[in-house]
């Protein structure tokens, strides 16, 4: 196992990079009073910068597009998901840890993107949400003149 | 072969075990059980039916899903909340089962295992008669 100079071993570092990562960044992006009541805080995202986009993917298991409502207004992005329940009856649960119901996240987007050029796209339980950045966001060289 | 080749060959070895299941993850699932099957279901996102491989030995039923990450390893996330990696985990089922009739399908990132319940432990109804 590669052991860093502290001695601890690299997975753990790892594991708990994303354990600060999560707890820290769960209560960032919660505005109070703007999930509906009983909505979970819900799915995890990952966000990161491709290109001219900004990308945001989460897992979505059982999902299907029509469960899936996605928009984004004054910069914020918001994602509603409503997982079906398979309740069925003369069934007996011996283990039950796949969440059902609604689910909800907003999340402020930390550049200008093009409202008009968002694609989401839905592939076997991963959704993944492409936000062109505006020309304004976009990395403009600038020229230094002298003289 | 020489002493240098035993090593070489081994050292390899002992990477690729150590990497197959470096980043793996346990799938949540939901078990629930009918009058004639078990039914399984549990939360592989971004698998295929390819990379899903399930198995039934001894009474253990074993799901292992290899995922491979969906961006480079050099990505810079401006927020990272879960990891990808493959989804493996294994369950003890003691009821009877009919192994030869297990099935199993995969839509929308869940995986779906019929196990239908051997003939002996059914519920049947018994006439009385008189």
């Amino acid at each position: 196992m590669v052991r860093n100079m502290f001695g601890i071993p690299q997975p753990w570092q790892q594991f708990r990079r994303e354990m600060d990562r999560l707890v820290s960044n769960v209560f960032d992006y919660i505005p109070d009073g703007l999930l509906p009541a009983g909505a979970r805080s819900l799915p995890a995202l990952n966000v990161w910068e491709e290109g001219e986009a900004l990308k945001v993917e989460a897992e979505l298991p059982g999902v299907r597009p029509d469960d899936l409502e996605i928009s984004v207004v004054g910069g914020e992005l918001t994602l509603k998901v409503g997982r079906p329940d398979v309740e069925q009856a003369d069934v007996k649960y011996h283990r039950r840890e796949r969440s059902v119901g609604t689910f909800a996240r907003v999340l402020r987007l930390p550049i200008e993107v093009d409202v008009d050029r968002v694609q989401a796209d839905l592939r076997n339980g991963v959704l993944t949400i492409t936000l062109p950045k505006t020309e304004a966001a976009k990395p403009r060289k600038i020229n230094v003149t002298s003289g | 072969m020489s002493n240098a080749d035993l090593t070489k060959t081994t050292a390899e070895q002992a990477r690729a075990e150590r990497t197959r299941c470096g980043r793996c993850y346990r799938p949540n699932v939901d078990i629930l059980e009918k009058p004639d099957e078990l039914l399984v279901l549990a939360d592989v996102p971004g698998a295929t039916s390819e990379t899903i491989d399930v198995k039934f030995e001894d009474g253990t039923l074993t799901i292992h899903a290899q995922v491979e990450p969906r961006q480079d390893a050099q990505t810079q996330y401006l927020l990272n909340e879960y990891g990808v990696g493959d989804f493996h985990r294994s369950f003890d089922v003691s009821e009877a089962v009919d192994a030869a009739k297990i099935t199993a399908e995969y839509a929308d990132g869940v995986l779906t295992l019929h196990l239908p319940k051997a003939e002996a432990v059914k519920p049947r109804v018994i006439k009385v008669q008189g």
